[in-house]
Protein backbone atom coordinates (compact mmCIF):
# COMPACT_ATOMS: atom_id res chain seq x y z
CA UNK A 1 0.00 0.00 0.00
CA UNK A 2 2.58 2.59 1.06
CA UNK A 3 4.92 1.46 -2.30
CA UNK A 4 4.56 4.32 -3.98
CA UNK A 5 2.32 3.41 -7.13
CA UNK A 6 0.16 5.19 -10.11
CA UNK A 7 -2.27 6.71 -7.21
CA UNK A 8 0.94 8.10 -5.18
CA UNK A 9 1.98 10.41 -8.17
CA UNK A 10 -2.26 11.28 -8.84
CA UNK A 11 -2.52 12.17 -5.12
CA UNK A 12 0.56 14.96 -5.70
CA UNK A 13 -0.96 15.90 -8.96
CA UNK A 14 -4.25 16.77 -7.29
CA UNK A 15 -2.77 18.57 -5.51
CA UNK A 16 -0.64 20.55 -7.10
CA UNK A 17 -3.76 21.36 -9.00
CA UNK A 18 -5.83 22.37 -5.81
CA UNK A 19 -3.31 25.00 -4.67
CA UNK A 20 -3.03 26.30 -8.68
CA UNK A 21 -6.73 27.02 -8.82
CA UNK A 22 -6.46 28.44 -5.42
CA UNK A 23 -3.62 30.68 -6.30
CA UNK A 24 -5.51 31.47 -10.04
CA UNK A 25 -8.79 32.37 -8.44
CA UNK A 26 -7.61 34.24 -5.50
CA UNK A 27 -5.03 36.48 -6.37
CA UNK A 28 -4.71 39.75 -7.45
CA UNK A 29 -1.63 40.15 -8.62
CA UNK A 30 -1.17 39.10 -11.90
CA UNK A 31 2.04 37.20 -11.84
CA UNK A 32 0.35 35.25 -8.80
CA UNK A 33 -1.84 34.34 -11.47
CA UNK A 34 0.71 33.02 -13.75
CA UNK A 35 1.82 30.80 -11.23
CA UNK A 36 -1.32 29.62 -10.84
CA UNK A 37 -1.24 28.73 -14.16
CA UNK A 38 2.44 27.08 -13.94
CA UNK A 39 1.04 25.30 -10.81
CA UNK A 40 -1.56 23.31 -12.75
CA UNK A 41 0.07 22.52 -16.33
CA UNK A 42 2.81 20.74 -13.36
CA UNK A 43 -0.35 18.80 -12.02
CA UNK A 44 -1.59 17.80 -15.93
CA UNK A 45 2.26 17.09 -16.93
CA UNK A 46 2.41 14.64 -13.71
CA UNK A 47 -0.38 12.78 -14.64
CA UNK A 48 0.38 12.35 -18.47
CA UNK A 49 3.63 11.12 -17.24
CA UNK A 50 2.18 8.42 -14.53
CA UNK A 51 -0.49 7.50 -16.48
CA UNK A 52 2.28 6.86 -19.38
CA UNK A 53 4.27 4.93 -16.95
CA UNK A 54 2.23 2.78 -15.42
CA UNK A 55 -0.81 2.16 -17.96
CA UNK A 56 -0.08 3.11 -21.22
CA UNK A 57 3.42 2.04 -21.40
CA UNK A 58 5.39 4.03 -24.69
CA UNK A 59 6.42 7.32 -24.61
CA UNK A 60 3.38 8.73 -25.20
CA UNK A 61 2.30 10.22 -22.04
CA UNK A 62 6.00 11.93 -22.09
CA UNK A 63 5.66 12.93 -25.27
CA UNK A 64 2.57 15.11 -24.13
CA UNK A 65 4.19 16.40 -21.42
CA UNK A 66 7.01 17.82 -23.62
CA UNK A 67 3.91 19.60 -26.19
CA UNK A 68 2.84 20.56 -22.63
CA UNK A 69 5.94 22.04 -21.46
CA UNK A 70 6.61 23.77 -24.92
CA UNK A 71 2.96 25.63 -24.79
CA UNK A 72 3.61 26.58 -21.02
CA UNK A 73 6.90 28.04 -21.79
CA UNK A 74 5.34 29.65 -24.95
CA UNK A 75 2.13 30.98 -22.56
CA UNK A 76 4.63 32.24 -19.77
CA UNK A 77 6.56 34.50 -22.33
CA UNK A 78 3.33 36.26 -24.39
CA UNK A 79 1.91 36.33 -20.34
CA UNK A 80 4.66 37.96 -18.61
CA UNK A 81 4.15 40.74 -22.21
CA UNK A 82 0.71 41.13 -21.46
CA UNK A 83 1.66 41.79 -17.92
CA UNK A 84 4.30 44.17 -18.78
CA UNK A 85 1.94 46.39 -20.94
CA UNK A 86 -0.73 45.86 -18.47
CA UNK A 87 1.82 47.66 -15.88
CA UNK A 88 2.47 50.56 -18.57
CA UNK A 89 -0.44 51.62 -18.74
CA UNK A 90 -2.24 50.97 -15.15
CA UNK A 91 1.47 51.37 -13.22
CA UNK A 92 0.14 47.76 -11.33
CA UNK A 93 -0.19 44.86 -11.99
CA UNK A 94 -3.69 44.22 -9.77
CA UNK A 95 -5.93 42.92 -11.98
CA UNK A 96 -8.65 44.41 -10.20
CA UNK A 97 -7.31 47.55 -10.96
CA UNK A 98 -7.40 46.57 -14.90
CA UNK A 99 -10.77 47.69 -15.50
CA UNK A 100 -10.74 49.07 -19.12
CA UNK A 101 -9.83 47.82 -22.32
CA UNK A 102 -8.98 50.48 -24.90
CA UNK A 103 -6.33 53.10 -24.26
CA UNK B 1 11.02 44.71 13.61
CA UNK B 2 9.35 47.76 13.95
CA UNK B 3 6.15 47.74 15.62
CA UNK B 4 5.04 49.41 12.45
CA UNK B 5 5.26 46.65 10.83
CA UNK B 6 3.42 43.95 13.36
CA UNK B 7 0.58 46.37 13.20
CA UNK B 8 0.57 46.93 9.25
CA UNK B 9 0.67 43.03 8.86
CA UNK B 10 -1.91 42.12 11.70
CA UNK B 11 -4.35 44.91 9.80
CA UNK B 12 -4.00 43.39 6.50
CA UNK B 13 -6.22 40.62 7.78
CA UNK B 14 -5.51 37.96 4.95
CA UNK B 15 -3.91 34.38 5.98
CA UNK B 16 -1.29 34.89 8.56
CA UNK B 17 2.05 33.51 8.00
CA UNK B 18 1.78 31.07 10.78
CA UNK B 19 -0.70 29.69 8.81
CA UNK B 20 1.45 28.19 6.02
CA UNK B 21 4.11 27.68 8.70
CA UNK B 22 1.67 25.22 10.47
CA UNK B 23 0.73 23.94 7.19
CA UNK B 24 4.24 22.69 6.10
CA UNK B 25 5.15 21.57 9.73
CA UNK B 26 2.01 19.48 9.56
CA UNK B 27 3.14 18.18 6.24
CA UNK B 28 6.28 17.53 7.54
CA UNK B 29 4.83 15.26 10.87
CA UNK B 30 2.81 13.47 8.53
CA UNK B 31 5.75 12.53 6.52
CA UNK B 32 7.79 11.23 9.86
CA UNK B 33 4.88 9.33 10.88
CA UNK B 34 4.71 8.00 7.92
CA UNK B 35 8.35 6.95 7.55
CA UNK B 36 8.38 5.65 11.45
CA UNK B 37 5.60 3.57 10.65
CA UNK B 38 7.45 1.96 7.49
CA UNK B 39 10.33 1.70 9.68
CA UNK B 40 8.19 -1.00 12.19
CA UNK B 41 5.55 -2.32 10.30
CA UNK B 42 8.32 -3.01 7.28
CA UNK B 43 7.32 -5.97 5.39
CA UNK B 44 8.11 -9.60 5.37
CA UNK B 45 11.70 -10.47 4.60
CA UNK B 46 12.60 -11.51 1.05
CA UNK B 47 12.64 -15.72 0.84
CA UNK B 48 15.63 -17.16 0.09
CA UNK B 49 17.27 -16.31 2.48
CA UNK B 50 19.16 -18.57 5.21
CA UNK B 51 17.24 -18.32 8.40
CA UNK B 52 20.48 -17.31 10.60
CA UNK B 53 20.90 -14.51 8.39
CA UNK B 54 17.24 -13.23 8.18
CA UNK B 55 17.94 -13.17 12.26
CA UNK B 56 20.83 -10.83 12.44
CA UNK B 57 20.67 -7.76 12.91
CA UNK B 58 22.60 -6.45 10.49
CA UNK B 59 20.36 -7.71 7.87
CA UNK B 60 17.16 -6.55 9.96
CA UNK B 61 18.55 -3.30 9.51
CA UNK B 62 19.77 -3.53 6.28
CA UNK B 63 16.45 -4.67 5.37
CA UNK B 64 14.63 -1.89 6.77
CA UNK B 65 16.61 0.86 4.83
CA UNK B 66 16.13 -1.87 1.71
CA UNK B 67 17.08 -0.25 -1.23
CA UNK B 68 13.58 0.22 -2.64
CA UNK B 69 11.79 1.22 0.67
CA UNK B 70 14.18 3.71 0.42
CA UNK B 71 13.33 5.20 -2.64
CA UNK B 72 9.88 5.08 -1.58
CA UNK B 73 11.05 7.32 1.93
CA UNK B 74 12.77 9.80 -0.60
CA UNK B 75 9.57 9.62 -2.24
CA UNK B 76 7.80 10.79 0.38
CA UNK B 77 10.10 13.55 0.96
CA UNK B 78 10.06 14.97 -2.58
CA UNK B 79 6.34 15.11 -2.71
CA UNK B 80 6.21 17.10 0.61
CA UNK B 81 8.64 19.04 -0.84
CA UNK B 82 6.49 19.18 -3.92
CA UNK B 83 3.18 20.18 -2.29
CA UNK B 84 4.96 21.98 0.55
CA UNK B 85 5.93 24.46 -1.90
CA UNK B 86 2.97 24.77 -4.30
CA UNK B 87 1.62 25.48 -0.70
CA UNK B 88 4.27 28.41 -0.36
CA UNK B 89 2.91 29.35 -3.93
CA UNK B 90 -0.61 29.74 -2.93
CA UNK B 91 -0.21 31.26 0.35
CA UNK B 92 2.65 33.29 0.52
CA UNK B 93 1.93 37.18 0.78
CA UNK B 94 4.97 38.50 -0.49
CA UNK B 95 5.48 37.61 -4.41
CA UNK B 96 9.11 36.80 -4.40
CA UNK B 97 8.76 34.04 -1.96
CA UNK B 98 5.89 33.06 -3.91
CA UNK B 99 8.46 32.59 -7.03
CA UNK B 100 11.12 30.74 -4.91
CA UNK B 101 8.40 28.02 -3.59
CA UNK B 102 7.71 27.96 -7.50
CA UNK B 103 11.61 26.68 -7.63
CA UNK B 104 11.14 24.37 -5.38
CA UNK B 105 7.99 22.61 -7.35
CA UNK B 106 9.19 22.84 -10.10
CA UNK B 107 12.39 20.66 -8.67
CA UNK B 108 9.98 18.09 -7.16
CA UNK B 109 8.35 18.15 -10.18
CA UNK B 110 11.35 16.98 -12.10
CA UNK B 111 12.34 14.44 -9.19
CA UNK B 112 8.93 12.77 -9.89
CA UNK B 113 9.57 12.65 -13.73
CA UNK B 114 12.51 10.62 -12.51
CA UNK B 115 10.91 8.27 -10.35
CA UNK B 116 8.84 7.76 -13.64
CA UNK B 117 11.47 7.01 -15.16
CA UNK B 118 11.74 9.55 -17.64
CA UNK B 119 15.29 11.40 -17.23
CA UNK B 120 14.52 13.44 -20.00
CA UNK B 121 11.51 14.91 -19.35
CA UNK B 122 13.25 15.87 -16.06
CA UNK B 123 15.95 17.31 -17.45
CA UNK B 124 13.80 19.57 -19.94
CA UNK B 125 11.73 20.63 -17.22
CA UNK B 126 14.82 21.59 -15.06
CA UNK B 127 16.12 24.14 -18.63
CA UNK B 128 12.71 25.50 -19.72
CA UNK B 129 10.91 25.53 -16.04
CA UNK B 130 13.61 26.90 -13.91
CA UNK B 131 15.88 28.36 -16.42
CA UNK B 132 13.03 29.80 -18.66
CA UNK B 133 9.79 30.39 -16.89
CA UNK B 134 11.07 30.90 -13.61
CA UNK B 135 13.80 33.67 -14.72
CA UNK B 136 10.77 35.38 -16.85
CA UNK B 137 8.29 35.12 -14.17
CA UNK B 138 11.67 36.82 -11.71
CA UNK B 139 11.86 39.39 -14.32
CA UNK B 140 8.22 40.34 -14.23
CA UNK B 141 8.25 40.43 -10.78
CA UNK B 142 11.33 42.77 -10.31
CA UNK B 143 10.09 45.04 -13.30
CA UNK B 144 6.62 45.52 -12.04
CA UNK B 145 6.98 46.12 -8.40
CA UNK B 146 8.10 48.90 -6.30
CA UNK B 147 10.92 48.34 -3.36
CA UNK B 148 8.79 49.64 -0.99
CA UNK B 149 5.86 47.47 -1.49
CA UNK B 150 6.93 44.17 -1.96
CA UNK B 151 6.00 43.20 1.30
CA UNK B 152 2.64 43.37 0.32
CA UNK B 153 2.94 42.60 -3.24
CA UNK B 154 0.59 39.30 -3.23
CA UNK B 155 -2.58 40.34 -2.18
CA UNK B 156 -5.31 37.91 -2.08
CA UNK B 157 -9.32 38.48 -2.45
CA UNK B 158 -12.09 35.65 -1.45
CA UNK B 159 -9.72 33.95 0.76
CA UNK B 160 -12.33 31.88 2.91
CA UNK B 161 -14.22 30.85 -0.29
CA UNK B 162 -10.72 29.82 -2.03
CA UNK B 163 -9.25 27.94 1.05
CA UNK B 164 -13.27 25.91 0.78
CA UNK B 165 -12.63 25.11 -2.65
CA UNK B 166 -9.44 24.33 -2.58
CA UNK B 167 -9.86 21.53 -0.03
CA UNK B 168 -12.49 20.36 -1.55
CA UNK B 169 -10.83 20.42 -5.04
CA UNK B 170 -8.09 18.44 -3.17
CA UNK B 171 -10.01 16.04 -1.33
CA UNK B 172 -12.34 14.90 -4.35
CA UNK B 173 -9.55 15.10 -7.20
CA UNK B 174 -6.84 13.17 -4.35
CA UNK B 175 -10.07 10.41 -3.70
CA UNK B 176 -10.80 9.79 -7.65
CA UNK B 177 -6.78 9.51 -8.06
CA UNK B 178 -6.21 6.77 -4.59
CA UNK B 179 -9.58 4.95 -5.19
CA UNK B 180 -10.30 4.13 -8.46
CA UNK B 181 -8.92 0.69 -9.61
CA UNK B 182 -6.67 2.18 -12.49
CA UNK B 183 -5.86 -0.50 -15.09
CA UNK B 184 -2.10 -0.97 -14.88
CA UNK B 185 0.21 -2.55 -16.98
CA UNK B 186 1.79 -5.69 -15.52
CA UNK B 187 5.25 -3.99 -14.88
CA UNK B 188 5.93 -0.69 -15.62
CA UNK B 189 8.31 -0.23 -18.57
CA UNK B 190 12.12 0.96 -19.06
CA UNK B 191 13.24 1.90 -22.19
CA UNK B 192 15.82 3.81 -24.35
CA UNK B 193 14.29 7.49 -23.55
CA UNK B 194 16.04 10.06 -25.77
CA UNK B 195 16.18 7.91 -28.42
CA UNK B 196 12.44 6.59 -28.25
CA UNK B 197 11.45 10.55 -27.90
CA UNK B 198 13.36 11.38 -30.75
CA UNK B 199 12.05 8.92 -33.18
CA UNK B 200 8.29 9.69 -31.40
CA UNK B 201 9.00 13.33 -32.54
CA UNK B 202 10.22 12.57 -36.16
CA UNK B 203 7.53 9.62 -36.84
CA UNK B 204 4.11 10.06 -34.72
CA UNK B 205 4.14 13.28 -33.78
CA UNK B 206 5.53 14.89 -36.62
CA UNK B 207 2.16 16.94 -37.31
CA UNK B 208 2.59 18.42 -33.47
CA UNK B 209 6.00 19.37 -33.33
CA UNK B 210 5.63 21.10 -36.97
CA UNK B 211 2.86 22.93 -35.50
CA UNK B 212 4.59 23.62 -32.09
CA UNK B 213 7.75 25.25 -33.46
CA UNK B 214 5.22 27.30 -35.51
CA UNK B 215 3.41 28.19 -32.46
CA UNK B 216 6.82 29.41 -30.86
CA UNK B 217 7.85 31.48 -33.70
CA UNK B 218 4.35 33.08 -33.15
CA UNK B 219 5.06 33.41 -29.23
CA UNK B 220 7.98 35.23 -30.04
CA UNK B 221 6.90 37.47 -32.54
CA UNK B 222 3.77 38.24 -30.53
CA UNK B 223 5.44 39.11 -26.90
CA UNK B 224 7.74 41.49 -29.07
CA UNK B 225 5.16 43.15 -30.37
CA UNK B 226 2.96 43.12 -27.32
CA UNK B 227 5.35 44.24 -25.21
CA UNK B 228 7.21 47.01 -27.42
CA UNK B 229 6.40 50.42 -26.14
CA UNK B 230 6.69 52.19 -29.52
CA UNK B 231 2.55 52.38 -30.95
CA UNK B 232 3.15 51.54 -34.87
CA UNK B 233 0.47 53.05 -36.14
CA UNK B 234 0.97 56.53 -34.74
CA UNK B 235 4.83 56.16 -34.48
CA UNK B 236 4.63 58.05 -30.79
CA UNK B 237 5.78 56.42 -27.53
CA UNK B 238 2.49 54.92 -26.13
Amino acid sequence: MLAVGLPHFLVVGALLFAFGAYCVTTRKNAVGILMGVELILNAANVNFVAFGHYAWGGIHGQAFALFVIVLAAAEAAVGLAIILTLYHHFKSIDVTRAERLRD
Amino acid sequence: MRPAQVHDRRRRGAMPRWASVALMLLAALALAALMLYRMLAGSAPPEGIPEATRNGLVFQVGHVFALGQLSDFLWYALAALTVGSAAGVAFSRNIIYSAFSLLGTFLGVAAMYVYLAAPFLAITQVLIYIGGVLVLILFAVMLTSHIRDVKISNASLGVGPGVVGLAACAVLLGYVGASTPWEALGKPQMMDQAQALGDGFLSTYLLPFEIASVVLLATLIGAVVIARRDDPATGKEG
